[in-house]
């Protein structure tokens, strides 16, 4: 029995993760403007990640599968507790103080409603029935609704692509699916009338980013400006004049990934999203190896989110996707939705690494 | 406890695997999707987002070179160039505004009003921008600062080139003056022309001249963060000093037409027949430029402008005069060039001329008139009834023919910006004025009246072109550049006109030598100026009598403007000259002392005549020192 194994941890996910951190102190550091105590400060940060990753992988998923729902509820009533007592900072009611700690309660949702949600359909057949169904939807919209209030409607959304994920692998039926999609078209238009106006402003920006570049268009404009400057090969390391210059704004969260495409181009690029995808492969082989149909659902889910998380973020830099704030899994500096990702990375190494011998 | 169905595991996990397959393949056509956009915007769109993300980086900076200087035909200085200095402050350098001002208080005057306008600045400037606290510093100033500079944090000492005219209004109107750049210039077209100048030539030559003199903008490219704050400077292109405009105007023969002609309007123009070139250019009243280098005052302008005397008008230029009496020689040299004119042929003046079947009067300006005349008496005493009955036999057509041979009607094609062309009233003219010509007005245009108006450069122009042997040449300010970095000269190359057609081959030497009597014979008008000149003088004298509004009188008044123009010496001709002066009576006495003066200054060295008045000429706008 290896180290790892002892330990719980999967090499090849490990190995792809301690990887993606030194990628990120080499990016954060161009990006802060060659700050040291900044890069070292998230050194830190990711040590904690993977201090939470390897607690996580410690736990057998009987565990979580046990304190699945009462730890989302305990989420719900955050998420409770953010409305009523709540601080409010950039105009949203986000996060809870708790001591010298300030929590986001929404980011936790990412990881608790997979959760609850693999636990609520393990205790059901497969394919699920429609009222199964219809009861796994109410316990999705619970907190998406919350979240949705606060406002937050990237996160809220997220959460409930979260749950839409665990939903599609438990097997729902295709006429479902295609029912709620075609619900959620219509639906759109009386999302639209109930956003606020930075929101709908930044859909309006997704597609004619130029109309406003000063304002609302330019966290787009300057992205795709780093993007597109780094060419093929990029300006190389330390050469992101974007970024240095302070022409982008969130240079170290959410647009790392811009610095990353100018100062390593598009090979660059490909390379990262293979590390990206490698983990997503990896996990997926965890979900199809799972022994019971909790890990396998949460397995997947968890991957499936992963990739997500990733695509979200760049799809955004690139400009296909809104400016919505999901910053990139590892590679941003990392807050509480890095531990959510590390936690979420621990769940699946613990999943993995605790199988029977026996079926 | 319910029943729970045992879970149907195999057929679960092949439910899972589908999806979760399904999932990969939607996986990979999104990455797929990314990967092309990724490509799309690296490297498709590469070389656009490229030259944003350089428009990001870098901002050029222009550096303004030095404007060429203009000096006379003898190296004087006219329009010079001396450094102002400004006393600037970066606020974010400054650890402690209030004692940096506390600091400054001894070293440079700072009253309430720059303490305002600094703070007012303060209020808007950009991060990492310099705040004006005092301009036009004194040259004291300046030194003070510029010692105690290392104990002045974040003040700076900001110097620039203003234009200057050291001599006031000499030759204002052939120099003319800059002034600063207009929004709306700059927003106009010539925005990207005149980018990073501050100023620029508004009349004169300095406006003819604006690209010899402003030289070729440098500039230097600064890598700029996003908050506009230069980081370093990455490349410098030096800017092209503006070339120096030599003049053909002698400064000092210019200063003694000006005190001559002491402020009373009217205008002179001296000319080398043989080139063109310009002597003298003088436009009178006079005003000083320089107020208008920085924006004169309101009150000022006002001034110059409702001045009755009209300062701000360039009569050489612009002033339409009746040529009166001057107008004869033209005349003369058209009758000459046909078979029918016989000038030792003795015309009768009674005094008056009346056309045939006319009871209607033109009367002499002698009243019981000359007697016999033949065309050298009557260019020499300028009878008046000579020239209608000439006027009477050539016919309209044949005259303005003929004065459109000298230029009149015609912008001449001098070297300053906004000539006006005269009237001449061509058949054409008269056709498109649409009113019937009637052959009264032939006779008065015969002696100078009438529709007919003149420039004084025009009058210039054919008088030089009668001396230069029936070449007209076109005038010119500016005599050459030279490019003061690499001293290499280049001289304006004069222009000749066709040759004014001559049938007869003595005709131009009769006339001139009819001109010289005016100023030698015994009866010329201008005999009043011979007096101990060593040269001979050609010339004719002319009175113009018009309608105006003048000052000091309700409504119109009759005015006479006094006309003489000359050429010397009469064998070989040096300067041609058109002097006018408004309200002053007859020609030969107020104009034609002016014209000696200057011959005299110009052949000789020195000024015989008795200057009229001693003094500097008054300038109207007060005289601005530096």
């Amino acid at each position: 029995m290896t180290l790892l194994e002892r330990w719980h941890l999967d090499k090849p996910l490990l190995t792809a993760l301690v990887i993606l951190a030194a990628v990120s102190l080499v990016v954060l550091y161009s990006a802060s403007g060659d700050s040291l105590s900044f890069a070292l400060d998230d050194a830190v940060r990711l040590l904690i990640g993977f201090v939470v990753m390897i607690m996580a992988a410690q736990i057998p998923p009987e565990t979580y599968k046990r304190w699945s729902l009462p730890l989302f509820a305990v989420g719900v009533l955050g998420l409770m507790g953010v409305l009523a007592v709540g601080a409010v900072r950039f105009g949203a009611r986000r996060w809870i103080a708790i001591g010298p700690l300030s929590l986001q309660p929404s980011e936790f949702m990412k990881l608790l409603v997979p959760m609850a949600l693999s636990w609520f359909f393990a205790r059901r057949h497969l394919p699920p029935k429609l009222t199964s169904v219809a009861g796994a939807t109410l316990l999705v919209l619970m907190p998406v609704l919350l979240i949705a209030k606060e406002p937050d409607l990237g996160t809220a959304l997220i959460v409930l692509l979260s749950g839409l994920v665990v939903l599609f692998l438990a097997g729902i039926g295709w006429r479902t699916v295609l029912t709620v999609a075609v619900m959620a078209l219509a639906a759109a238009p009386i999302l639209w009338a109930h956003m606020h106006h930075y929101q709908r402003q930044r859909v309006y920006i997704l597609f004619h980013p130029e109309a406003d570049p000063l304002g609302a268009g330019y966290h787009a404009i300057q992205g795709m400006i780093a993007v597109g400057s780094g060419g093929l090969f990029g300006q190389g390391w330390l050469h992101s004049s974007q970024a240095r210059l302070h022409f982008l704004p969130d240079s170290t969260t959410d647009f790392a990934f811009a610095v990353f495409c100018q100062e390593f181009g598009l090979f660059g690029n490909i390379v990262l999203l293979g590390l990206y995808l490698f983990i997503v492969y990896r996990g997926l082989r965890i979900a199809f190896a799972a022994q019971d149909s909790y890990s396998r659902l949460l397995a997947g889910s968890l991957s499936i989110l992963f990739f997500f998380d990733v695509f979200i973020n760049m799809g955004m830099v690139a400009g296909i996707l809104p400016v919505v704030g999901v910053p990139l899994p590892l590679l941003s500096y990392g807050g509480t939705s890095l531990l959510i990702i590390m936690a979420g990375l621990g769940v699946l190494m613990s999943i993995h690494s605790h199988r029977r011998l026996v079926n | 406890m319910p029943h729970i169905p045992l879970k149907n595991d195999s057929q679960e996990i092949a439910l899972f695997e589908t999806r979760a397959l399904t999932g990969v393949v939607i996986g990979i056509l999104l990455v797929l999707g990314l990967l092309a956009r990724l490509s799309y915007l690296q490297v498709v769109k590469h070389s656009y987002y490229t030259t944003l993300a350089q428009d990001n980086r870098i901002s050029p900076i222009p550096i303004t070179p030095a404007r060429g200087l203009i000096l006379d035909r003898n190296g004087v200085v006219l329009a010079d160039d001396f450094p102002v200095f400004t006393l600037q402050v970066i606020p974010d350098r400054v650890p402690n505004m209030q004692r940096l001002l506390h600091k400054l208080k001894p070293l440079v005057a700072l009253n309430k009003q720059d303490l305002r306008d600094f703070k007012r600045r303060l209020a808007q400037h950009k991060p990492f921008q310099s705040v004006t606290l005092r301009a036009h510093l004194s040259e004291a100033e300046a030194a003070r600062v510029a010692v105690n500079l290392t104990r002045l944090k974040g003040a700076m000492l900001h110097a620039r080139l203003r234009r200057y005219y050291p001599l006031g209004g000499l030759a204002v109107d052939a120099i003319g003056y800059v002034s600063r750049i207009t929004q709306s210039e700059e927003e106009g077209q010539k925005a990207a022309r005149y980018f990073g100048y501050h100023h620029m030539g508004q009349i004169g030559v300095e406006r003819s001249y604006q690209k010899e003199l402003m030289g070729r903008i440098g500039f230097k490219d600064v890598e700029m963060d996003a908050q506009g704050r230069a980081v370093r400077v990455l490349k410098r292109i030096l800017p092209h000093a503006g070339k120096n405009l030599y003049l053909n105007i002698d400064a000092q023969m210019q200063a003694i037409g000006e005190q001559m002609l002491a402020n009373r309007p009217g205008a002179v123009v001296a000319l080398d027949p043989r080139t063109g070139a310009v002597l003298s250019l003088i436009s009178s009243p006079i005003y000083d430029p320089n107020p208008f280098v920085n924006g004169i005052r309101e009150k000022a302008y006002r001034a110059l402008a409702t001045n009755p005397n009209g300062p701000l008008d360039n009569r050489v230029l612009n002033g339409l005069y009746p040529p009166g009496s001057t107008i004869k020689p033209f005349y003369a040299y058209a009758a000459l060039q046909t078979h029918w004119f016989h000038p030792k042929k003795h015309v009768m003046c009674p005094g008056y001329y009346h056309l045939p079947h006319s009871t209607h009067l033109f009367h002499c300006w002698k009243p019981l008139g000359m007697g016999r005349v033949d065309l050298k008496e009557a260019i020499e005493q300028s009878c008046d009834v000579y020239f209608y009955r000439l006027a009477f036999k050539q016919g309209i057509d044949r005259m303005t023919r003929y004065l459109t041979y000298f230029g009149f009607g015609h912008r001449t094609g001098i070297d300053l910006p906004g000539e006006y062309r005269g009237l001449v009233p061509t058949k054409a003219w008269i056709k498109a004025s649409g009113r019937p010509w009637y052959p009264g007005q032939t006779i008065i245009t015969g002696i100078g009246q009438g529709p007919l108006l003149v420039t004084p450069l025009q009058l210039a122009d054919a008088v030089a072109a009668i001396a230069n042997h029936g070449i007209r040449m076109r005038p010119e300010v500016v005599r050459g550049t030279l490019n003061p970095v690499t001293h290499r000269v280049r001289y304006i190359k004069p222009h000749a006109f066709p040759a004014i057609p001559r049938r007869r081959k003595n005709s131009l030497r009769r006339l001139i030598a009819d001109m010289e009597q005016v100023v030698e014979g015994p009866h010329g008008t201008a005999r009043g100026i011979a007096f101990g000149l060593p040269y001979k003088v050609a010339g004719k004298t002319g009175t113009a009598q018009l309608w105006s509004a003048a000052p000091g009188f309700n409504g119109r008044h009759l005015r006479s403007d006094a006309l003489f123009m000359a050429f010397a010496p009469v064998t070989h001709p040096r300067i041609a000259i058109a002097v006018i002066v408004e309200h002053a009576g007859f020609g030969a006495l107020a104009a034609a002392p002016i014209a000696r003066a200057l011959m005299n200054f110009y052949l000789l060295g020195h000024v015989h005549a008795r200057p009229q008045n001693q003094s500097r000429p008054q300038t109207v706008a007060a005289r601005t020192t530096p």
